[in-house]
């Protein structure tokens, strides 16, 4: 059983706005812990575009995304927050004093006073390649990723994709497994031209076999797989033995296990009100894209603006009964003082 | 103004006026035409605006660039005619263009 960790405030997503609440939330004395699937913080801005220019940060006339984030994670450095990354936030639980018991997906608890749902467009999860009946064998013998190595040993193993994590998955599982296929619909790589040069002597050497081409379909039985169907190719359909695929097709947002909490939801969008931007429980409160609004914009700025104002109601809850003293940090020794600035 | 039409997966035909400059995926936004995402914003970096390009079109809207094939390979199925609407720029020489949505995005 692992110990339950208490924060004031959980937030769940580290991207952007999930990154400047902490410091919001901050300047009003409240300790942030932050969940995010990713392994790293910055969401979209790291996992999609992180260099990109943005033109619509106030007082930043360029940005790239990642440079971005970087000065966000220096702005918040001072309220030192804590990060548990690689895990998705499963259920949630509203305790007798008004707290919340989080789980996430690998089981560890977190207690916190109010929620900050700053999901933007939900988790990053696999996509799921176009191959008729593949959820079948989800989670039996088709892998998303892999977790132990050891559940690819003896196997024949396909592997689908063309980047970096296709690519070094076969590298690295090809000496225990039975035998290795890489299928791409292309024969050109996203991958580091070092593990493609690999792949392509191995493949000569007859220790795995590449083909291009697209997986069609997929036969085997309860979940096992025996055999996939690669078309496309200069050599027409052709049969591969299979007992493990792993499919590397990328990543896409799905609001996932949030969904469950009991919140009001409108088209996979948290509404919240335009003062406390608080959903429909009190305590837990949404910003950034995930919410919703009369007027919404899904813009960085409005985040920023939506977390200043949820700071302000998150410590009424955390801090009730205390006056909440509106003040300026250019000017106020004791925000100065939580920021570490020395005069 | 050109001329675009996009033929949503269930037939449905959507006949738009667009200025030269932008991009198919954002006339596509802006026209509510359904089974266009375009999740990043139009920064080729998600394959949620994937469309395919009418056949009388393909050799006069051209080949994706390297980039765009890459993320291509994340796409729902790719086809030899397959585009990410955000990489196309609208043009004179593209009046009449049509462009088919796929089943869906990913």
């Amino acid at each position: 059983m692992t110990d339950t960790i208490k924060t004031d405030a959980l937030i769940v997503g580290a991207g952007p706005v999930g990154l400047f609440a902490v410091f919001e939330l901050g300047l009003f004395d409240m300790k942030c812990h932050l969940i995010d699937i990713l392994d790293r913080p910055g969401g979209q801005c790291a996992e999609l575009y992180p260099e990109k220019p943005i033109y619509d940060i106030p007082g930043w006339p360029l940005i790239t995304a990642q440079g971005l984030v970087d000065k966000l994670l220096e702005q918040i450095h001072p309220f030192r927050p804590d990060f548990t990354f690689n895990r998705m936030v499963s259920s949630l639980e509203k305790l007798e004093d008004g707290s919340f018991r989080i789980t996430t997906d690998e089981g560890e608890i977190f207690e916190a006073k109010v929620v900050v749902i700053a999901a933007g467009g939900g988790s990053f999860q696999p996509k799921r390649p176009p191959i008729p009946g593949i959820e079948a064998y989800e989670g039996k013998s088709v892998f998303y990723s892999v977790r132990r190595m050891e559940e690819f040993r003896g196997h024949d193993l396909v592997i689908v994709g063309g980047g970096d994590s296709a690519l070094d998955w076969t590298l690295n599982l090809q000496p225990i497994a039975k035998s290795v296929t890489l299928v791409h619909r292309r024969p050109e790589f996203r991958a580091a031209p070092d593990s493609v040069n690999k792949m392509y002597a191995m493949q000569e050497m007859k220790e795995l076999e590449f083909l291009v081409g697209q997986v069609s379909g997929l036969a085997g039985a309860d979940g096992q797989l025996s055999s996939a169907t690669i078309k496309g190719g200069p050599d027409g359909d052709v049969e591969v033995p299979c007992t493990r695929m792993l499919p590397f097709f990328g990543l896409t947002m799905k609001l996932g296990p949030i969904a469950e909490w009991g919140l009001n939801l409108h088209e996979n969008l948290i509404p919240v009100d335009t003062q406390k931007f608080q959903t429909s429980v009190p305590g837990i409160f949404a910003v950034g894209d995930i919410n919703w609004y009369p007027g919404k914009l899904k813009l960085i700025l409005s985040g920023f603006h939506e977390v200043a104002l949820m700071a302000q109601a998150a410590k009424r809850i955390v801090s009730p009964g205390e006056r909440i003293v509106f003040q300026y940090t250019t000017s106020s020794t004791s925000l100065q003082k939580k920021l570490g600035v020395h005069d | 103004m050109t001329k675009l039409t996009y033929i949503a997966h269930d037939g449905t035909q959507f006949d738009v006026e667009a200025e030269n400059g932008s991009t198919v995926m954002e006339n596509a936004i802006r026209n509510a035409v359904p089974g266009i995402e375009a999740e990043c914003g139009g920064a080729c970096a998600c394959a949620t605006c994937h469309v395919y390009v009418d056949e009388a079109w393909t050799a006069e809207v051209g080949e994706p660039e390297a980039m765009e094939e890459d993320m291509l390979d994340f796409a729902y199925e790719v086809r030899p005619n397959s585009r990410l609407s955000c990489q196309i720029k609208v043009r004179d020489a593209l009046d009449g263009l049509v462009v088919r949505v796929p089943e869906r995005q990913g």
